[in-house]
C-alpha cells in the first residue's frame, strides 16, 4: 500500500499543512512540496480541492487527500509498518487523541486570533481567560495521554502532538504581540517542557516557521484586511 | 458483553445521540440507554464530559468517549463485525472527508435556512443545495454512501432523512424531491426503511412540535 509517489500542496505559515509535514518526515516519507500563495491558487490545488480549495493536499500516485485530520489518519493507515504510529492503537486512547485534537483545532484558532484582533483591553481580557482555561485542561490531558512519557503519543510524536505543535509559533507570536505570557512555566510546567522537546525534535524542527515570519506574516494580512475593507465600502 | 459494560447518555431528539445508536445497531452491541434532561444535567453527565457537558457519551467498561462521530469510529474499532468503513485507506480517507464535509459545511446554512426567512432564507436555501448536489454525485451507482450497506456517511448524514421532511412541513419549502435530487430522495427512503434505523427514530409529531416552537422562537427573535 504505502509505496508511489507522494506530493503536498501547501502554505508555509498554516499549522494544519506544518502538522503534516512533521509527521511525513516522523514517518521518513519523500515528498514533492509546492508552496502554494493562497491569493492565487495553482489549478492543481483547485482541481485536487474544489470544495475547500484549501492546503494542506496530500496527493499520492495522484489521488488526493484533503483535510489535516483525514491526511493524518490516512498516512498513519496506509504506512502502517512504516516508523511509528500517528495514533495509539489502543481504541480507548485513539478516541481521546482524537477528542483533544478537535477540541485544540475548535478553540486555538478563535481564541489567539480573538487575543491579537482584540480592540479593547476587556475583549482582549476575556480571550486570555478563555486561552488559560485551554491549557489548563491540555496540562491535564498531557499528564493523562502521555503517563509519564516525553509526548502525548508516548514514546514518538504522534496526531495530538502534531496538533498542538503546530500552532506553536503563532502561540509564541501571539504572546510577543500582545504581551501577556500565555505558555507560563510555572502555571504549565509539563506543557512548556513538552513545547521545547517538540521544537526540538528533528522532524519538527526544519518545518516550524521562525516568529518573526509570523509577525511579518500578520502584518501582511492585516493590511490585506484593511485594504479589503476600504474596498467593499467604495 | 453485558448491556451494564456499555451505556449511553442521551436526549431523545439529539441527531448526533441517534448517530451513536444506529452505530451500535449495527454492530448488533447491547447497551444501557441514559435519558438526560439538558436542563438538569445529571452529575454523572458531568462527570464523564466536563469540557463540553453534552450528550451523546459513552461509556464502556467506565470510561467515557464523547462527540458523536469519535464515538462512532472508536466503536468500529474496538468491534470488527460489519465494518462502518471501507478496508482501504484511500477509500476509508474519501468517506471521513464527506463525513466532515457534512458536519462542516452542509449542517450550518441547513440550520440557517431553517431559522431565518426572506433573502436570509433564500440565500441558506442557495448554499447548502450546492452542497447537496456534490452528495447527490457522491450516490452515483450506490444505494447508500457506504456501496451496498449503510456506513459512516450514512450514518453522519441520517438525520437528515427525518429532518428534512420537517423542515419542509414546517417551511412550506421542497428541499429534496425525486425530481431536484432523485438519488438522495431515494437514498432517504432506503435509509428509513432499513432494519439498524426504522425501530430508532424519535417520534414524529413530538419532533414537528420541538421545531415548531425553534423556528418561531428564532424568528421572533429578529422582530
Amino acid at each position: 500500500m504505502g509505496e508511489g509517489e507522494l506530493k503536498l500542496l501547501g502554505m508555509w505559515a498554516s499549522p494544519y499543512v506544518i502538522r503534516v509535514r512533521i509527521v511525513l518526515n516522523q514517518k521518513g516519507l519523500k515528498y514533492e512540496y509546492f508552496e502554494e500563495d493562497l491569493t492565487n491558487k495553482s489549478e492543481l490545488l483547485l482541481k485536487c480541492n474544489p470544495i475547500h480549495k484549501k492546503v494542506p493536499v496530500l496527493i499520492h500516485n495522484d489521488r488526493p487527500i484533503c483535510e489535516s485530520s483525514v491526511i493524518l489518519q490516512y498516512i498513519d493507515e496506509a504506512w502502517s509498518e512504516s516508523g511509528p504510529s500517528v495514533l495509539p492503537t489502543d481504541p480507548y486512547e485513539h478516541a481521546m487523541a482524537r477528542f483533544w485534537a478537535v477540541y485544540i483545532d475548535d478553540k486555538m484558532r478563535s481564541t489567539l486570533l480573538g487575543i491579537l484582533g482584540a480592540t479593547t483591553e476587556e475583549a482582549k481580557a476575556v480571550k486570555i481567560t478563555e486561552a488559560m482555561s485551554m491549557l489548563e485542561l491540555l496540562e491535564e490531558a498531557f499528564k493523562k495521554c502521555s503517563k509519564g512519557k516525553p509526548f502525548f503519543g508516548g514514546d514518538t510524536i504522534g496526531f495530538l502532538d502534531v496538533t498542538l505543535g503546530s500552532s506553536l509559533t503563532w502561540f509564541k507570536t501571539i504572546e510577543n504581540l500582545s504581551e501577556q505570557k500565555l505558555l507560563d512555566e510555572t502555571k504549565f510546567p509539563e506543557l512548556v517542557e513538552w513545547a521545547e522537546r517538540f521544537l526540538s525534535a528533528d522532524c519538527a524542527k526544519e518545518v516550524m516557521p521562525e516568529v518573526q515570519k509570523i509577525e511579518e506574516y500578520i502584518t501582511v494580512l492585516k493590511a490585506r484586511s484593511a485594504a479589503a475593507a476600504v474596498a467593499s465600502s467604495k | 458483553m453485558e448491556a451494564e459494560e456499555m451505556e449511553l447518555f442521551g436526549i431523545w431528539s439529539s441527531p448526533y445521540v441517534l448517530r451513536v445508536i444506529w452505530a451500535l445497531n449495527i454492530k448488533k452491541i447491547k447497551y444501557k440507554y441514559i435519558e438526560e434532561d439538558l436542563n438538569n444535567k445529571s452529575n454523572l453527565l458531568l462527570h464523564y464530559n466536563p469540557v463540553y457537558k453534552k450528550v451523546p457519551v459513552l461509556v464502556y467498561k467506565g470510561k467515557p468517549i464523547c462527540e458523536s462521530m469519535i464515538i462512532v469510529e472508536f466503536i468500529e474499532e474496538t468491534w470488527k463485525n460489519d465494518s462502518i468503513f471501507p478496508k482501504d485507506p484511500y477509500e476509508k480517507a474519501k468517506a471521513r472527508f464527506l463525513a466532515k464535509f457534512v458536519e462542516d459545511k452542509l449542517s450550518p446554512p441547513m440550520w440557517r435556512f431553517f431559522t431565518t426567512k426572506g433573502k436570509d432564507q433564500e440565500e441558506a436555501y442557495e448554499s447548502f443545495t450546492d452542497y447537496l448536489a456534490i452528495l447527490e454525485r457522491e450516490l452515483e451507482g450506490k444505494e447508500f454512501f457506504g456501496g451496498e450497506n449503510i456506513g459512516f456517511v450514512d450514518i453522519l448524514l441520517g438525520c437528515m432523512s427525518y429532518v428534512v421532511p420537517i423542515y419542509e412541513e414546517i417551511t412550506d419549502f421542497e428541499i429534496i424531491t425525486k425530481e431536484k435530487f432523485p438519488l438522495l430522495h431515494a437514498w432517504m427512503q432506503a435509509f428509513l426503511s432499513s432494519d439498524i434505523v426504522r425501530d430508532n427514530l424519535p417520534p414524529r409529531d413530538e419532533l414537528l412540535y420541538r421545531y415548531r416552537k425553534i423556528r418561531e422562537a428564532f424568528l421572533s427573535k429578529d422582530n
